[in-house]
This record gives structure tokens, sequence and C-alpha cells, in this order.
């Protein structure tokens, strides 16, 4: 993988060129929802008619739902009337015209993470050319890709050039009866990601959203497609460590996977939006739907993720495996404080024979955050000698957070098996004066020890991600000892 | 009384833990290159005054003071003191499950630079650092490749402390049981290291139970420790009587 170095040297070495952020206009919708809306939200990214009408029939479906609220997560009502469903990317006049006008604290991250200034300017919004030129970096990837047989576009110009595989695929593993969240993604999605991969091939990069910019402002309602063929395999990193400049308060994002025969798909989240201030005012509500089904016999799914920001993340990336001798894997590092809440796990379904599943959950929290695991195992009545193994620990740092667990487990096949271990722990006073004997602030103390928990989730990330990651979790609780 | 050369005077210290006092006016003495061994019976505060010194929070100095170095080492974190030459080779090394020992030595020698203003030492630098610091102290790499002290047998924590020492070049050692539950082989590195390190700007307290330990690093004074204080300061000969006699003969005369 290149790093995002390189990539910007990249940028600022190749001058502007016609990319395809085109047709954008700068108008934002009037707040509500209703089927005018939808339509004229079709209209506006050019839809062919079935996605109109698959839009419609979500919209119809999710008015006959209620909000759901089982989860230890809690929050004031949401006004969705109140939500503006359609917001072209920040342009002209609300975009901060240099670094000066971002907030301080926002710029004191970017720093602290080492982000060149180009990027920075780039992830705060600030209209600069460098947001074009990164464009043409962008289509040079694409052509890269193209070689290879490998599409990688956005979900809307995916709806209008492959309407076979997005009409086969899109909504096949999370339809839009899935949830109330779902179906309102699938009412009002914005845009997102598409991914293909034809048979045999092996995506000569790792895969991130990264290379397309011209979104970042279209998180609210993300829509995400990887289709995996016989034998390929794809890496796919999601999302950025530099916490995103975003108003949108709600983000319902869903993102589906599919695996076929012998096909690997990784899945790869760092997840760092405004988690508010430390008194829970202000911060994104995460509430996201990802799933993915191991289709063909030893296909394998792995979700990583790394969750350090959003005020609320309520999410269970999810694996069908329905193939036989398919692996679904989950490795998740969440972390929680201030008034932080985060309900996440995964669910991994068993359905074909000898399918095998992983489970990792590392939670931390400090302050008053909260940090539940919700996971769910089930193995059907023909998941033969079905295996999972589940391991989830918790760390606590000060004794005002919380963590909680809640394993489901269900098992119709007596020849499966489902390991559960649970551990829960304090950030030990002697490892961290062992530590500072070393020589070692408190805070590097901290970032050590809470490094070596993660260190097997971690592990699985490509690697200048997990440098990325490492750097995130050290800033995300600077302070949050003594 | 106090001499220029003194780095480190402690006097009249009183300590508790839990309200519970442990040291009850200890006083002790080391000036610049000496090499002071601590012995005494179990629970006598050996080990509470080496924490002391490093400045564990668990320990409450209720009078007395230390000064090393010329500055009231109390007013020190434990990272001062630390940044400051003051090094501790725990009884109890203390695991770190997922952090590389590598990665530690490195991330803690680095701190250590950073807080003397000098630069950080680039991988290859420390790479060759480690290299020279383990055949001196003819010991092998196996354990740089684990995570810190975790599942280390007690000789393999103790040879790590060593290393650390070494690497770290303190000011001031304090060695807290290095040598209990050591093979002869460990031994003789141990002793080694401590050897190596013999400098006359550096000074070393070395707790242990054992007069063999002292075969092989030959102290300026031997001390006994009982209930608190030292009681008795010889040489080398006091170390040796020790192991002839037990304990008792000096607890009980303190006693009477
Ligand atoms: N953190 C603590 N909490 C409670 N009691 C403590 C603590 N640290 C030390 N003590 C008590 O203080 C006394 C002195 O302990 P210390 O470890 O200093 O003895 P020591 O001389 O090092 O003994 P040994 O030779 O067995 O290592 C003991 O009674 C011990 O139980
Ligand atoms: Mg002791």
């Amino acid at each position: 993988m290149r790093t995002s170095n390189d990539i910007v040297e990249d940028m600022q070495q190749s001058g502007y060129s016609e990319g395809f952020i085109t047709e954008i206009e700068s108008d934002t919708f009037p707040p509500g929802l209703d089927e005018a809306i939808i339509r004229k939200l079709s209209a506006k990214k050019q839809e062919p008619e079935y996605m109109l009408e698959r839009r419609l029939k979500a919209y119809q479906y999710w008015q006959t739902m209620q909000e759901p609220h089982w989860g230890k997560v809690e929050y004031p009502e949401i006004d969705y009337q109140a939500i503006s469903y359609f917001s072209a990317p920040k342009s002209g006049e609300d975009a901060p015209k240099s670094l000066d006008e971002v907030d301080p604290a926002l710029l004191e991250t970017y720093n602290k993470l080492g982000i060149p200034l180009v990027e920075q300017q780039l992830l705060a919004g600030v209209a600069v050319d460098a947001v074009f030129d990164s464009v043409s970096v962008a289509t040079t990837f694409r052509e890269e890709l193209k070689k290879a047989g490998v599409i990688f576009c956005s979900i809307s110009e995916a709806i209008r050039d492959y309407p076979e595989l997005v009409q086969k695929y899109l909504g096949s593993v999370v339809p839009h009866t899935d949830n109330f969240f779902a179906a309102l993604n699938a009412a009002v999605f914005s845009d997102g990601t598409f991914v293909y991969v034809p048979e045999g091939v092996r995506c000569p990069m790792e895969l991130s959203t990264y290379f397309r910019i011209n979104e970042a402002n279209t998180g609210q309602f993300e829509r995400t497609l990887i289709i995996a063929e016989k034998g390929s395999y794809v890496s796919y990193l999601e999302g950025c460590t530099a916490p995103m400049r975003d108003e949108n308060q709600l983000h319902a994002a869903v993102v589906e996977l599919i695996a076929l025969e012998d096909a690997q798909i990784k899945y790869s989240t760092v997840q760092n939006w405004y988690p508010g201030d430390a008194e829970g005012k202000g911060g994104i509500y995460n509430f996201v739907t990802k799933r993915g089904i191991c289709k063909g016999d030893r296909s394998h799914i792995s979700w990583t993720q790394v969750e350090t920001g959003s005020a609320i993340t309520w999410k269970y990336p999810s694996c069908i495996l329905k193939g036989d001798d398919s692996i679904g894997e989950f490795y998740s590092v969440a972390v929680t404080r201030g008034r932080q809440q985060a309900d996440t796990g995964t669910k991994m379904y068993h359905i074909g024979k000898n399918t095998r599943s992983t489970i990792v959950s590392k939670g931390i929290s400090a302050d008053r955050g909260v940090n539940s695991y919700r996971g769910l195992v089930r193995m059907n009545k023909g998941a033969e000698t079905g295996r999972n193994h589940t391991q989830c620990d918790s760390l606590l740092i000060g004794d005002q957070c919380a963590a909680h667990t809640f394993p489901y487990i269900e098992v119709a096949n007596p020849t499966a098996r489902v390991e559960h271990e649970a551990t829960t722990s304090k950030i030990d006073a002697n490892q961290l004066f062992y530590c500072k004997q070393r020589g070692l602030s408190e805070e590097e103390a901290v970032a050590l020890i809470v490094n070596g928990f993660c260190k097997e989730v971690f592990n699985e990330l490509p690697m200048e991600f997990a440098v990325e990651a490492r750097k995130l979790l050290e800033i995300s609780l600077e302070g949050a000892v003594g | 009384m106090k001499q220029t050369s003194s780095l480190l005077s402690v006097n009249h210290l009183q300590a508790s833990v839990d309200n519970k006092p442990i040291l009850k006016g200890l006083n002790l003495e080391v000036k610049a290159g000496e090499i002071h061994a601590i012995m005494g019976p179990n629970g006598s505060g050996k080990s509470t005054f080496a924490n002391v010194l490093a400045g564990h929070e668990d320990y409450t100095v209720s009078a007395g003071n230390i000064h090393y170095l010329g500055e009231n080492l109390l007013d020190l974190s434990v990272e001062e003191r630390a940044h400051k030459g003051i090094f501790l080779a725990f009884q109890y090394p203390v695991e770190i499950p997922g952090v590389n020992n590598m990665v530690f030595l490195r991330t803690a020698l680095n701190a250590m630079r950073t807080a003397k203003g000098e630069d950080e030492l680039s991988a290859p630098a420390f790479m060759k650092l480690i290299r020279k610091t383990l055949a001196e102290l003819e010991m092998d790499d196996r354990l740089l490749k684990r995570a810190v002290n975790v599942g280390f047998s007690g000789g393999e924590k103790k040879r790590n402390e060593i290393l650390q020492m070494a690497l770290f070049q303190p000011r001031l050692a304090i060695l807290d049981e290095t040598d209990s539950g050591l093979d002869i082989d460990a031994l003789r590195q141990v002793a080694k290291g401590v050897n190596k390190l013999r400098d006359p700007q550096r000074s070393m307290i070395l707790v242990t139970h054992y007069q063999r330990l002292l075969d092989s690093i030959e102290p300026d004074y031997v001390h006994v420790m009982a209930d608190g204080r030292i009681v008795r300061t010889g040489d080398k000969s006091l170390a040796l009587e020790l192991e002839d006699k037990g304990y008792s003969w000096i607890t009980d005369e303190e006693a009477a």
C-alpha cells in the first residue's frame, strides 16, 4: 500500500486535469422526507428508473417501522423531518476559506497525526484546488485498476454504468426490510463505494475511500457494495484516522460484501468522527449496518475495525457463512471516553458445513464512556462441525466508565462448537509504575499498555493503517489517566 | 556533614503504606562510585525503600528527606527520577502483554534521551546498540522478540532487568534481589553486568539475601536492615558473618 504522504506528493505534482467531479451542484434540499424528496434526489443523481423504484419501496417500508431502542445507548429523539436529505459538497460561502478558519483543536489533532498540510485542508473541507488535484490522482488509480479488471467507483456511477451487477447484488445481503436504519438508508442513500473484483483476480492495491475524496461530504447515508468473484481477493480500507469535519449528526451507512467461491474480502475501518465535547454535546450518531455473505465454498470475509470517534456507535459487522468451509472473522477495537457510548460487536451465522469464525473484541473505556460488546453466534442445523472462538476483553481506565458484554449463542447442531472467553481488567498501577520507572510519562505508558492490549486486532490491519491506528489510539486516550 | 561527592543522602526517612509504618527512620549516605549492599530479614522494608527511592505512589513519606544529586528527590515524579539516572531493577518485574520487548526498550530509551535533550535513536542505531549491549552481557536476543516479561522464567526476568540497566546507563542503580532465583550462569551474567557498569560516577544499591553475589561484586559497604531501619553497617566481612550466624544476633541486639 502507498502511504498517504506519497499520495499527497502525487497530488501536488499532478496539476489540475479534467476530473469527474463536474455535475455537482451546490444546492441543498430543504429539511424533510417524503416521496417527492426521494424522486427529486433520484433525479438529481440521474438514476435509472429501477433505482427510484427501490428507493420508494424502501421508503414506504420504512414508514411502517419503529426506531429500535434495544441497544445500550441513550440519545435524544431524532427528528427525521429536520434532516436535509440532499446536501451537495460544501463550496463557496460556507466552506472555510483557509485553515485559519478551521477549529484549532481539529488542526492540533491533524498535526499530532503528522498529516501534511494539503491533506489537512482536504479533511477540514477547505475549498482549495488540491481537492481537484486529488480527483485526478484518484482517476490514475482507477486506470490501473481497470487494467486488472477491477471496478472501483462511486455507487452512483455503478447504478448508471453497471445496472446488472447492482440490481443483482444491492440489497441482497442487507435488504431494506432488515432494520429501521437500513430501510432509511435504502430510501435516501447519498453515495458510497462500489467494488467489483472479477474471477481469479487479486486486486493489485489496497482500496481506500481516501482515493475518493470528492465524496467527503456525502457520508451521512453511505452505501457500499463489494463483490468478489470466484477466487479473487480484495482488501478495502474505509475511513481515515483524522477526524473529518462533518455537520451531519446522524450517520446511517449500509455496507454489503459478497464473497463467492474461494474469494477473500478484507474490510478494515478506522472510524474517528467527532465524538462530541466532554459533556456529550454534539458528536455523530453512527448507526451502521454492515454485513457480508460468504456465498461460495471456502470463501473468507474479515472485518477489522478501530472505532474511536462518534458520540454513539451502534454497529455489528456480520458474516453469513453460507458456503461450506467458509471463514468469518471480526477484529475490533472500540474506545469510548468523555460521554461516548458504543454498542458494537458482530453476528456470525454458520449455515454451511465446517464453517469457522473468530471474534476478537477489545473494548476500552475511560472517563464516563460506556462500551458494550454484543455478539451473536448462531450454528444452524446444517452447520456440521462449525467452530467459533470468541474472545472479548475490556479494559477500564478510571472508575466512572463501564463495560458490558452481551454474548448470544444459539447452537442447533450437536457437532458444532462455540467457545467464549471474556475478561475485564483495569490498567494496572504496577504496569504504569514499571513503565514510568523506565522513563515513560503517564500518557506514554498508557498508550503503550493499551496498544499491547489491542495488538491482536492491530496485527490484522494493513501495515500503514496499523501505524496510524496506534497513533490515533494514543491521541484518543490523552489525559485519560490521572 | 554532607560531602560534595554525595550522590544520595537519606535522612531519618519514615514511610508507610496504607497507614502502616514500614520505614522507621532510615539513614543512608551513598557517594559516587560506591556499591552498597543491603541485607535483612523478609519484610524488613528493603523493597519498600527501593520503591520509595523510585517514587512509587503507594508509599507515603511521612518524615525525613532524600537528597539526590543535590535535589530534593521527593519533589520529583517517577519518570523525572528515571530521567535523572535512577534505575530500579524490580524484585518482581511486571508483565506487559502484547508489548514487544524490543519496542518497549526502544520507546523507553528514547523517552530518556528526549528528556535529556538528546536526539532519539533511529531503529538501526538502536539495533546496533542493543546488539553491542547483549554481546557485552553474553546474552542472546531471544527475549527481545517476546512481550515484556510475559511468560519469562524468573531468571529471564532478572536478566531482562540487567539488560535494561546496561542500556540506560543509570547514575544510581537499585537492584532489588536481582540475584534471587538465578542459576549459576545467570548469576554470573548479572555479576558481570554489574561489574561492567562499575564506574566512579555510578553508584549501586544491591538488595540481596545472599553473600554469594557479593563474592563476585565487591561492595564498599554492607548494611543490615531490620524493622525499617539500617541497624548495622560494615564491610564485606559483615555479609560473611551474617551468612554464618543469621540475622538474629543483630536484631536481638537491637531489641535489647
Ligand atoms: N503495597 C503494599 N501494601 C501492603 N503492605 C505492603 C506493601 N508493600 C510492602 N508492604 C509491607 O511492608 C513490609 C515490608 O515489605 P518489603 O517488601 O519492603 O520487605 P522486604 O524487606 O523487601 O522483604 P523481602 O526480603 O521478603 O523482599 C511487609 O510487611 C509488607 O507486607
Ligand atoms: Mg523485597
